[in-house]
C-alpha cells in the first residue's frame, strides 16, 4: 500500500516534467518555422538564433 | 516635357529599419521565391557577409527573412539589392503589433491545452482504479478517498488554468448582458469541481475530476483550431498588404529619392511614380506626361492620359512615363479613404452574423440549464436529499457538455479551409464560410474578375503582328506589350524613343517606323480609341490594331458550374454598357448592369439583400470593396487591390475562376457536416439527458460518453478531407 505513495508523486512529478520540456520548447520558438527547420539540418554551417 | 529619373541613385530605405533603443538596427523583409534548404543557405550566407549586416534568419514557413546589423544604422536598399541579384525578390514589412498579440493569445491557448492534457492524462491514472472500484474489485473506501484526493490536486490546478480562457469570455459575455457557449462550459467546469470536492470530502464515490480537466483538453482543441485558422488567414492577408502597397518614392529638398511607409507621406510632399507603379495618394501631376489606369478605381478599362496640372487619385496604376506628383492628401485621406468609410459600415452589418454555434447555443443554454435545475428540483420533491439531487445535477451538465458544439464545427471549418487553401483559395474565417453555404446569387464584378483586366490583341493578321513586333518589344506600354506577348520573343527595333502618351518611334531593318496613337503615326482627324495601336512604317500604309479585355478562359464553365448548383447569377460593373453587353452575352447571362458608381454597386446589393437574397459578391476592384463588405458573402481574386481582399471574406489566387464554385461546393459540405455534428449530438444528448436524471450515471460513464461523443463528432469533420475531391 505505501508503495502508491512513493510512485504516485513520481509519476506525477514525470508527467510534470514532460509537461516543463514542452513549455520549454514553446518559449524557444521552435514550433515557428517548421519547414526551415526541416530545411536548415541538411546546412552544415552554425545556426544562430535570431529572436 | 517628359520627367526622367535617375535609376543610379538607389533610394533611401531607412525609414524601415527598426532600432532599439541605442541597440543594433533591424531590418523585416518578405521574401519571394525561397523554397529549400539551398535558397536559404544562399539568402543567409550571402546577406550575412554585407559588411553592416550581424547576422540573417530566414523563416522558410511564412517566407520572411529578419536581418540585424552591426550598429544603429543599416543599408537597407544594398540588403534588398543583394537580394534581388540572388534572384529573390524583397519587400520591407512592418510586422504589425497586432499580429504579436494575436501570437501571444495562439501560445497562451496552446500552454493551456498542455496543461489539460497533462491534468486530463493523470488524473485519469488516478480515476481508473476508482472505476474498477465500481466493479467490486477489491478497493476500500480508504484507498478510493486517497485517490480521489490525489486527483483533485492534480486535477484542480490544472483545470482552474486551463479554464482561463473559457472563464473570461464566459464573465466577458455575462457583463454584456448575453450568455455564449462559454457561459455552459464554466459553470458545468466549476460545479463539477465543487461537487466534486464534496463527494470527496464525504468519502463518496461520484467525483469528476478527470471528466472537468478532459472536458477541457477537448474543447481547446477546437478554440485552438478555431484560432489557427485565423491566425493564418490574417497573416496571409498581411503578406499581401505589406508586398501591394509597400511605400512611396518621396523626393526631399535635396533632391534625394527616398522610399517612405505609405502612412508617412505628407501634403506637398513631391512623390516619383514609375510607369508600372501605383499611385501612392491623391496628388496633382507637377511634371511628366503618362496615362493612367483607373480599372479598380472605377472599372474602366480606357486608359485615362494625364499631363501636368492634372489631379490624379490613389490607386490608379500608371501606365507609360513617370510621373511627379504633389501629394494633396495624406494616405488616410485619400479618395480610398470614403470608399474604406463604405467597407466599414459594410463590415458591422456583417458582424451581426450569428455563427452556427453560436445559434445552436441560444437554444441549448436555455434548455440544458432548465433541465438541470428541474433535476435538482425535482430530486428535492421526490425526496432525494439534497446531495444526491445536486449530483445529479452536475452529472447532468457534464454529460451534456457542449463538446460537439465546441470542438466539431472547427474541426469541420479548419479541414474545410485547409481544403481550399491547398486549392489556393485562402479563407479568413470560420463565419466566412458558414456565410458562403447560405449564398443563392452570385453577382460578378467585370473587369479583372471575368475578365483578365488585361488587353490582348483581338485578330489580326500574322504578318502585321510580326511587322509592328520589334518595336512594340522595345515598349513598356501595356498594349504594345500584349502585341508583343502575341508575337513571341524575337529581334527589337533600335534607337528607340518613347514619347509618353502617344508612341514609340524606332528603326526596324533600316526603315523608321512608328507604333502608337493615330495621330502618332500621322492620322490627322481621327477620333484615337484607347483601345488601339496604329503601326507604320515612315510614309507607308498605317496598320490598326485593336485590343479588348479579354474573359477569363474558364468563365464561361464558372458561370454553368454555378448555375448547376442552383445559383442565379448576375453582373455589376462600373465599365461602359458596350463592353458588359458582350461579356453578358458570350456567358449567357442575362441579368447585367454597366456603369455603376461604388454606390449603386452597394445599393444594388442592399436591395438584392432586402429582397431576402442571400449574395455572394465576387469583385476585385476599389469601386466594389463597398459591395464586397455589404454582400452576405464576399470573394477577390489575389490580384485584387488590398482594399477590396480586406473586404472580402475569401480570397483567390491563380488564373481560374473555377475556385467560386469550389468554395461554395466545399462550404455547403462542411454546413453538411457541422449540420450532421449537431444532430448526433442532440441525438445524443436526448439519450444521455433522462439518464443522467435518473442517476444511472456514474464518473465512469460520464467519461466515456463525454469523449466517445466528441470522437465521433471529430471524425465526422476529418471526412471533409475526401469531400470536394471529385
Amino acid at each position: 500500500m505505501g508503495i502508491i505513495l512513493i510512485l504516485a508523486p513520481i509519476s506525477v512529478l514525470i508527467g510534470l516534467s514532460g509537461l516543463a520540456a514542452f513549455w520549454w520548447t514553446l518559449r524557444n520558438g521552435q514550433y515557428e518555422d517548421p519547414a526551415g527547420d526541416a530545411a536548415r539540418i541538411l546546412i552544415e554551417d552554425s545556426d544562430d538564433l535570431i529572436s | 516635357m517628359a520627367l526622367i529619373l535617375n535609376p543610379s541613385v538607389a533610394p533611401d530605405l531607412s525609414a524601415f529599419l527598426k532600432r532599439t533603443e541605442g541597440g543594433p538596427a533591424r531590418l523585416d523583409l518578405l521574401v519571394k521565391g525561397a523554397r529549400c534548404a539551398a535558397c536559404m543557405s544562399k539568402i543567409e550566407k550571402t546577406v550575412g557577409e554585407l559588411p553592416d549586416v550581424a547576422a540573417a534568419r530566414l523563416n522558410l514557413t511564412e517566407g520572411r527573412l529578419t536581418v540585424r546589423f552591426a550598429s544603429s544604422q543599416g543599408d537597407a536598399g544594398r540588403v534588398i539589392a543583394t537580394l534581388e541579384g540572388l534572384g529573390y525578390p524583397a519587400t520591407p514589412y512592418d510586422p504589425a503589433q497586432a499580429v504579436e498579440a494575436h501570437d501571444k493569445e495562439s501560445r497562451r491557448l496552446i500552454l493551456a491545452l498542455a496543461v489539460a492534457g497533462f491534468g486530463a492524462g493523470n488524473a485519469m491514472m488516478f480515476s481508473v482504479p476508482v472505476w474498477a472500484g465500481l466493479f467490486g474489485q477489491e478497493l476500500g473506501p480508504a484507498t478510493r478517498t486517497m485517490m480521489l484526493w490525489l486527483s483533485a490536486i492534480v486535477a484542480t490546478p490544472c483545470a482552474i488554468y486551463a479554464g482561463l480562457p473559457f472563464f473570461e469570455s464566459a464573465w466577458r459575455s455575462l457583463k454584456a448582458g448575453r450568455a455564449n457557449m462559454d457561459v455552459p462550459i464554466s459553470i458545468g467546469v466549476i460545479l463539477t469541481l465543487f461537487i466534486s470536492f464534496v463527494e470527496t470530502f464525504l468519502h463518496g464515490r461520484d467525483a469528476y475530476f478527470d471528466a472537468a480537466v478532459s472536458l477541457l483538453f477537448l474543447l481547446l482543441i477546437g478554440r485552438w483550431l478555431d484560432h489557427r485558422l485565423r491566425a493564418r488567414a490574417r497573416s496571409a492577408a498581411a503578406d499581401l498588404l505589406a508586398l501591394q502597397a509597400p511605400a512611396a518614392s518621396v523626393l526631399g529638398a535635396d533632391g534625394v529619392e527616398r522610399i517612405k511607409p505609405l502612412s508617412d507621406v505628407a501634403v506637398g510632399e513631391r512623390v516619383l511614380v514609375r510607369p508600372g507603379e501605383r499611385i501612392p495618394v491623391d496628388g496633382f501631376v507637377e511634371d511628366g506626361v503618362s496615362e493612367l489606369d483607373n480599372a479598380l478605381l472605377t472599372g474602366e478599362t480606357a486608359p485615362l492620359p494625364v499631363r501636368p496640372g492634372d489631379t490624379c487619385r490613389a490607386g490608379a496604376v500608371n501606365l507609360s512615363g513617370p510621373l511627379r506628383l504633389l501629394a494633396l492628401a495624406r494616405s488616410e485621406d485619400s479618395a480610398v479613404a470614403a470608399i474604406a468609410r463604405l467597407v466599414e459600415a459594410g463590415a458591422q452589418t456583417k458582424s451581426l452574423y450569428v455563427r452556427l454555434a453560436d445559434r445552436a447555443a441560444a437554444i441549448y443554454v436555455p434548455v440544458i440549464h432548465s433541465l438541470a435545475a428541474l433535476t435538482f428540483l425535482g430530486g428535492l420533491a421526490l425526496g432525494l436529499g439534497p446531495r444526491e439531487a445536486l449530483l445529479r445535477a452536475a452529472a447532468l451538465l457534464i454529460i451534456t457538455c457542449p463538446c460537439a458544439l465546441g470542438l466539431a464545427v472547427p474541426a469541420v471549418q479548419i479541414t474545410a479551409s485547409s481544403r481550399l487553401f491547398r486549392k489556393g483559395v485562402l479563407v479568413k474565417s470560420g463565419a466566412a464560410l458558414e456565410r458562403l453555404a447560405e449564398v443563392d446569387h452570385v453577382v460578378f464584378d467585370k473587369t479583372g474578375v471575368l475578365t483578365e483586366g488585361r488587353p490582348r490583341l483581338i485578330d489580326a493578321p500574322a504578318a502585321a503582328i510580326a511587322m509592328a513586333a520589334p518595336l512594340a518589344r522595345a515598349s513598356a506600354h501595356p498594349l504594345a506589350r500584349a502585341l508583343a506577348a502575341e508575337a513571341g520573343p524575337g529581334a527589337r527595333a533600335v534607337d528607340v524613343v518613347e514619347t509618353a502618351g502617344q508612341g514609340v518611334e524606332g528603326v526596324i531593318q533600316g526603315r523608321r517606323a512608328r507604333l502608337g496613337r493615330a495621330a502618332f503615326v500621322g492620322l490627322e482627324g481621327r477620333a484615337g480609341s484607347e483601345t488601339e495601336l496604329w503601326f507604320a512604317f515612315d510614309g507607308d500604309t498605317k496598320i490598326r490594331f485593336t485590343f479588348s479585355d479579354q474573359l477569363r478562359p474558364d468563365a464561361a464553365e464558372t458561370i454553368a458550374a454555378l448555375r448547376r448548383q442552383g445559383l442565379t447569377v448576375e453582373i455589376l460593373s462600373g465599365d461602359l454598357s458596350g463592353p458588359v453587353a458582350r461579356a453578358a452575352s458570350t456567358l449567357g447571362i442575362g441579368d447585367w448592369r454597366a456603369g455603376l458608381t461604388p454606390e449603386q454597386k452597394a445599393a444594388a446589393i442592399d436591395n438584392l439583400a432586402a429582397q431576402g437574397r442571400k449574395v455572394l459578391m465576387v469583385g476585385d476592384g476599389l469601386n466594389d470593396t463597398a459591395a464586397l463588405a455589404r454582400a452576405h458573402a464576399a470573394m477577390a481574386p489575389g490580384t485584387a487591390l488590398d482594399a477590396s481582399q480586406n473586404a472580402a471574406d475569401l480570397v483567390f489566387s491563380g488564373a481560374g475562376l473555377s475556385a467560386v464554385p469550389d468554395a461554395i461546393h466545399v462550404a455547403r459540405a462542411a454546413r453538411r457536416r457541422a449540420l450532421e455534428n449537431f444532430g448526433f449530438s442532440a441525438l445524443y444528448n436526448v439519450a444521455a439527458a433522462p439518464m443522467a436524471m435518473l442517476g444511472l450515471v456514474n464518473p465512469l460513464v460520464a467519461a466515456l460518453a463525454m469523449s466517445g461523443s466528441s470522437l465521433i463528432v471529430t471524425l465526422n469533420a476529418l471526412r471533409m478531407h475526401g469531400e470536394g475531391r471529385r
